[in-house]
């Protein structure tokens, strides 16, 4: 069955706007999210998930070249957006996929993008 | 010389043939092959055959069988050549299909099914057009380019990259579960509405009005409505194509050189009055539905009520203008495209003289500087008001506009005239 990567994308604004959050407000998001999540591993859909830890974190390395990899801190590249979570789901065509990604949306409260991944 | 001479048809004929089968053949094969870019390719290859054959065998009785079993056959043998494991599956899969030629019922007409995935909604909009009409149509890549005014090169990877998106996101062949339909019609009765007016008006320099479109367009729309006979837009589309399909035997003149005949001078006894009585069926249908509380119509029932005004005229100038336009005020509050502006002021011409026509007309010379229709009408009315100059240099910019044959001899016909003949 054809795999999908479902992604959420933050901006700055969305971060700083999280970053004022409280535990409880966040509370209901996560609990859709759970439940969102649950929905899936039912329905034999769930491949993997994950969210991502802040971009600040992330550390590039680039072994391409001839010498020892060169490692620097950041992201790969200076976009206003990056990735925040993704889910990694199983579905039988695009419009499954399509449905499980609105699901995700209005759980997360934030836009996902559906792409494809490479057959085998 | 082959004694079946007269029944030989000639390439020109085999082309228009493999046009107008384009559609069914490719819809077929891609249902038994799940794969549109190999229904297209057989198609193309049992195109060189029939180029082959039929000049010399005859046509054969039921061309697009013909053809689709012959793309069938090349697909298999292809299949065969490239030795994938999963394509064998399929070709295994294939063979036992014996799924008739004929459409056999209304959900599982594969060209519906075809219509659905060129329009999905994950497509860009101006993808599912070309797409539809280049799958559905049969049109060439070079006149999809042309009608929508953009390169070849653009139109192709434009194509090629709707159709790897079909192929590598699993955009599903298959017509909407009930539930999702509603959703998804919008944009298929967007490019419905496109298609028939591609044969409508053709924009290349090949026949002027291509009914295999109209007819297609319409036939399509015939099978959404028998899906969702309450759905009023549909309803409207239907009525809309019936009422102007309705009008096609008047709107050509006998000469050679056939040139399309303006609404005032159709002879409107030619007009298919069957389509004319069930186009207005529909249209009172949609009205009863407003009226006992129902939405209001949207843009396809306002265009269809516009054009059971005309035909519900015996003569041009008997004419409810009144009507027409109060429905274009309608229309431009749904949809206030300069078209429509255009054809509201070709109204408002009727009912308050060609001056007031002309203004309105003028205001919208931006934005339509490069629409035919818009040259031509503005020439109409300068003729009207004797500024025969202007009016010609409006028929020459339409001229240098248009590639349609008869729209060409018409205006060819006007210029050849110093003053328009009386009324």
């Amino acid at each position: 069955m054809p795999q999908y990567l479902l992604s959420v994308h933050h901006d700055e604004a969305g971060t700083a706007e999280m970053a004022e959050m409280t535990m409880e407000d966040m509370q209901p998001l996560f609990e859709a999210v759970d439940a969102f999540n649950t929905r899936l591993q039912e329905q034999g859909s769930w491949v993997f998930a994950g969210g991502l830890m802040p971009i600040e974190q992330s550390t590039c390395v680039d072994a391409t070249g001839e010498g020892a990899p060169v490692v620097t801190d950041g992201p790969f590249s200076e976009s206003k957006e990056y990735l925040g979570g993704f889910w990694i789901i199983e579905a039988a065509d695009l419009d499954a996929a399509l449905d499980w990604a609105s699901q995700g949306s209005a759980a997360c409260q934030g836009k996902v993008e559906v792409r494809p991944l490479q057959g085998e | 010389m082959s004694s079946r001479g007269d029944t030989t048809p000639a390439a020109l004929d085999v082309e228009r043939v493999f046009r107008r089968e384009h559609g069914r053949v490719v819809a077929q094969l891609a249902r038994r092959l799940g794969d549109l870019d190999l229904a297209e390719d057989a198609a193309a290859e049992a195109l060189v055959v029939a180029l082959e054959r039929w000049p010399t065998d005859g046509l054969p009785p039921n061309p697009g069988a013909w053809l689709t079993t012959t793309a069938q056959r090349r697909a298999i043998d292809r299949i065969r050549r490239e030795r994938q494991r999963d394509d064998k599956h399929r070709a295994a899969q294939m063979i036992l299909d014996d799924t008739p030629h004929e459409a056999t019922g209304v959900v599982e007409d594969d060209r519906l099914r075809l219509v659905f995935t060129c329009c999905h909604p994950a497509l860009a909009p101006e993808a599912r057009v070309a797409l539809t009409l280049r799958l559905l149509g049969g049109l060439t890549v070079p006149e999809i380019a042309a009608a929508f005014l953009v390169p070849e090169t653009t139109m192709a990877q434009r194509i090629t990259r709707a159709k790897a998106k079909i192929k590598g996101a699993h955009i599903p062949y298959r017509v909407p579960a009930a539930a999702d339909l509603p959703a998804r019609l919008e944009a298929v009765l967007a490019v419905l509405y496109l298609v028939f007016n591609e044969g409508y008006l053709a924009t290349g320099s090949g026949e002027p009005l291509r009914a295999e479109l109209t007819q297609e367009a319409l036939r399509l729309t015939r099978v959404l409505h028998e899906l969702l006979p309450e759905e009023p837009e549909v309803q409207g589309l239907l009525a809309l194509q019936l009422l102007v399909e309705a009008r096609r035997p008047a709107r050509l003149d006998d000469a050679d050189d056939a040139a399309l005949v303006p609404l005032d001078r159709q002879d409107r006894s030619r007009w298919d009055a069957a389509l004319v009585a069930e186009g207005h069926a529909l249209v009172r249908g949609c009205l009863a539905r407003v009226a006992a509380g129902g939405a209001p119509p949207g843009r396809f029932q306002v265009l269809a009520a516009v054009q059971a005004v005309h035909t519900d005229a015996p003569t041009f100038a008997a004419t409810d203008w009144r009507q027409v336009l109060a429905l274009y005020d309608q229309l431009l509050a749904l949809d206030p495209s300069p078209v429509a502006r255009l054809n509201r002021a070709v109204a408002l011409a009727e009912l308050d003289g060609p001056q007031v026509g002309l203004a309105e007309v003028d205001r919208l010379a931006e934005r339509l500087a490069r629409y035919p229709a818009w040259h031509s009408t503005r020439a109409a009315l300068l003729r009207r008001l004797g500024r025969d100059e202007e009016a010609r240099a409006g028929d020459q910019a339409a001229l240098a506009l248009t590639a349609n044959t008869a729209e060409r001899a018409f205006l060819e016909q006007r210029l050849a005239h110093v003053t328009d003949p009386p009324d």
